[in-house]
């Protein structure tokens, strides 16, 4: 039998407001088997673990249950207290009196007759407990980024510097992400390329750095501190070991028509091409869709004129399979679609265009050469309409729900631009609220308010409609309590922003969960921010939430800690709770095998004692319990019940469903 | 429904480890309510809970069970809810056939951010339930007479 010691914590108020935890510790010592059960204030204080500690030792328990918060918070924390005093870890249960029962119901009766219950189940799994011993995994020392924007380049480079090898993938053609494509940065207007462009050669020339660019992920096997991971590398036409990047090819190619996707399809590209003049790697790749070799078999120009020989039409793609111990997340994000926009005539006049686009024409690499000359008639737009929260704090379905969170201050850093530029340009912002937090951004935007004289029109607009040439501006001026137009000869939509969609493949692949928006969710929204619920998983930027380059670049680095502490290790302990076979029960019919997602099973056969001296050899299931992840399927799947998860065994989830049907 | 409000049935919810108990635990930190009568049993995976489970808590005296797992596609264990859809399928139409009201039974798909869908769900199952009263077709009568 066992002795069992319960633990009652009030949470400060959190849990004692609501539920009568004295009554409970008191009722709760009439359960067979309980042999102690006490409440304290705070039972993850260190005053709580040592009265925890005390009562295992004084009253020799067996197994313990703390009545708390969710298991997810804090069952670490009791389970290392428990074995600081010599009792199994995994002898401790918790039964969640916080998250399910305090925070959600007011009846204070109902609430405490719910905790008994709560309790009263986690003594009936805890009887059933048994000590499990965690076995261990080498760590493999190298870690992989997905995604070579600023979030992924910086993370490597950090890794790098502690002496780890990094993989970066990045699926486009070179590295460097959204922010090479951006002109000026907030809050201090340094150019964005001559701040990025010194970390992307520093990937390049960092000799724990490898750059798989135009690459995708195409399979992840494995676990924390062993991935296996198969990457394809698309077939880019120009060998990369060859190609030195003289763009005499793009001088020479007759398909010109292509769009160029760096610069936002405002200008054509060659089929082959370097995406942008500090691409790293500097090679060229042909767009097989525009390629008229590719496509008909005729041309090879490309080929003729490169003097490095670095063009192989017959390319294919190929895969390479390698090993990490950590992965980095850091695929990023796109402007959303924005057809279901119409009433800002997005897709009828070429001048309303994103901010994403306003970049491009503003940057002295964009197809304007820096002039800012609207797309229609490349003339100087005299009246620039900015319009706020495009997609962005939108419920209606159309948008996003969320806030895009970098549009106010891009959007401030726009109209300063401007009118710095062009001083006699007029320039307006539609907004709903200015949203300004962090460190000196206030104070820029007020600099666009007061010094720049840009006119902020508090209201939404209803549509924008060409007049004769003009962009009317139709909206609200909420201050004012008037309907205003504003003819315009340049409108500028701060379109919200999404994941980059492949993150969805990719968080499937990880087994990494994703949110409602197809953001990455982080294990602790406060404290475990940069870690994926997937151990070994980390991300960085925009794929775990909207930010903007200061805070993309903290996590990133953030990322980079987590995973040189995990690579510091040679061992990682493992998950104890795993799925064996009870050999005498099996009769190898492989049912368990085919379900199991990691193939941990695998059969053996094993000789058998019939009795008088007689022997039978019969095949049975064997699970390696480095490569089970105790997800149970196969428990279920097992005809003759052989299969069992330890931690979660048939009996104690039995007689959990029993204490909770109990009246 | 006016005659049958007395009534509180008992609830069991099976949660997976990874997306369900993590909404459900998003839903008591964000103060989403609902009723007191479902009490969660946190399994690792969806497709850890075994047929035998259920039946179990019917034969118990549980008037309701509800599974809540990883959206399909997003589950930890890879494809671990997909086990789950098939056999709760086969299994609900089972208990329908023999008596259970397929409104007593049910399959949930609750990410961890969802801690407003879980406590939907829990209401709506919950007031679903009560709607239909006492369970008393599985049950084992030897656990009333204890």
């Amino acid at each position: 039998m066992q002795k069992i010691g319960v633990f009652i914590c009030w949470c400060g108020s959190n849990i004692a407001a609501t539920v009568d935890v004295v009554r409970v510790a008191e009722e709760i010592k009439r359960e067979p088997g309980v042999v102690y059960s006490a409440d304290y204030q705070y039972m993850c204080s260190e005053n709580g673990q040592q009265l925890i500690k005390n009562a295992i030792k004084e009253y020799g328990l067996t197994g313990i249950v703390i009545g708390s918060c969710s298991p997810r918070m804090h069952e670490a924390t009791f389970r290392k207290a428990a074995e600081s005093v010599g009792l199994n870890p995994y002898m401790v249960e918790v039964a969640n009196l916080r998250e399910q029962v305090s925070w959600i119901h007011k009846d204070k009766e109902e609430a405490t007759e719910k905790a008994l219950i709560l309790v009263r189940t986690a003594i009936a799994k805890v009887r059933l407990n048994a000590p499990l011993k965690e076995g261990e995994s080498p760590v493999v020392k190298r870690a992989l980024v997905i995604g070579g924007g600023i979030a992924g380049i910086q993370a490597a480079l950090d890794i790098a510097e502690a002496g780890y090898p990094v993989d970066i993938v990045e699926k486009n053609a070179t590295i460097g992400g959204r922010m090479a494509q951006l002109d000026k940065t907030f809050p201090t207007l340094d150019c964005s390329a001559c701040i990025l462009t010194p970390k992307m050669v520093d990937c390049a020339q960092n000799e724990k750095i490898d750059i798989l660019s135009y690459s995708e992920i195409e399979e992840v096997k494995g676990y924390v501190g062993n991935f296996s991971v198969k990457i394809r590398k698309k077939a880019r036409y120009v060998d990369e070991t060859k190609c030195t990047g003289c763009k005499i090819c793009m001088t020479k190619c007759p398909s010109k028509k292509g769009l160029d996707e760096f610069n936002m399809n405002l200008k054509t590209r060659t089929a082959i091409h370097i995406p942008f003049a500090q691409a790293i790697p500097n090679v060229a790749v042909i767009d097989p869709e525009q390629c008229l070799k590719l496509k008909t078999g005729k041309c090879g120009i490309c080929q003729k004129f490169c003097g490095a020989g670095a063009i192989d039409y017959t390319m294919k793609d190929s895969f390479i399979e390698r090993q990490y111990g950590a992965i980095v997340v850091a695929t990023g994000f796109k402007p959303i679609d924005l057809t279901a926009f119409n009433e800002y005539g997005y897709a009828d006049n070429k001048d309303v265009v994103t901010s994403l686009e306003l970049e491009r024409l503003m940057n002295a690499a964009g197809p304007t050469n820096g002039v800012l000359l609207r797309p229609s008639d490349m003339t100087h737009p005299k009246v620039i309409t900015f319009i706020q929260c495009v997609g962005s704090r939108d419920v209606s379905g159309c948008g996003k729900p969320y806030c895009s969170k970098i549009c106010c201050m891009y959007t401030a850093k726009h109209a300063m631009l401007i009118r710095e530029k062009y001083p006699d340009t007029e320039v307006h912002v539609f907004y709903i609220d200015v949203r300004t937090p962090g460190k000196n951004y206030d104070e820029f935007y007020r600099r666009a308010v007061e010094q720049y004289n840009v006119d902020y029109i508090k209201g939404m607009v209803g549509k924008v409609y060409n007049e004769n040439g003009k962009l009317m501006v139709q909206g609200s001026d909420l201050l004012n309590n008037e309907q205003i137009v504003i003819p315009s000869d340049l409108v500028v939509l701060a379109t919200a922003i999404e994941p980059e969609p492949s993150v969805r493949k990719i968080a499937t692949l990880l087994t990494a969960s994703i949110d409602t928006n197809n953001f990455l969710n982080e294990s602790h929204p406060k404290l475990r921010p940069v870690e994926s619920p997937t151990a070994g998983v980390y991300l960085a930027g925009v794929c775990q939430g909207p930010k903007d380059i200061p805070e993309t670049v903290s996590q990133a680095s953030a990322c980079a800690a987590k995973v040189i502490g995990l690579l510091a290790k040679d061992k990682l302990k493992t998950n104890p709770c795993v799925a064996s076979s009870n050999e005498m029960m099996c009769n190898g019919c492989s049912q368990c095998a085919n379900v199991c997602a990691y193939g941990a099973i695998t059969y053996v056969d094993k000789e058998f004692r019939l009795g008088g001296g007689k022997t039978e050899i019969r095949r049975v299931a064997s699970v390696n319990p480095a490569v089970c992840q105790g997800c149970g399927a196969c428990t279920v799947t097992c005809p003759s019940g052989a299969m069992d998860l330890s931690g979660f065994s048939s009996k104690q989830i039995m007689s959990e469903v029993e204490a909770i049907c109990k009246k | 429904m006016q005659e049958v409000n007395n009534f509180t049935p008992n609830i069991v919810a099976f949660c997976c480890n990874w997306c369900s108990y993590a909404g459900a635990d998003l839903a008591g930190s964000s103060r989403l309510s609902y009723p007191a009568n479902v009490k969660i049993i946190r399994v690792p995976c969806s497709c850890r809970v075994n047929p035998m489970f259920v039946l179990k808590a019917f034969q118990q005296g549980a008037d309701g069970v509800i599974l809540c797992g990883c959206h399909p596609g997003d589950c930890h264990y890879v494809t671990g809810n997909y086990y789950t859809r098939r056999r709760m399928s086969l299994l609900f139409s089972f208990l329908n056939y023999m008596g259970i009201e397929k409104e007593r039974t049910r399959v949930e798909w609750v990410s961890a951010a969802e801690g407003a869908k879980f406590s939907e769900v829990m209401n709506d199952f919950v007031a679903k339930v009560t709607a239909l009263g006492e369970n008393k077709r599985l049950q084992d009568l030897r656990v009333k007479e204890e």
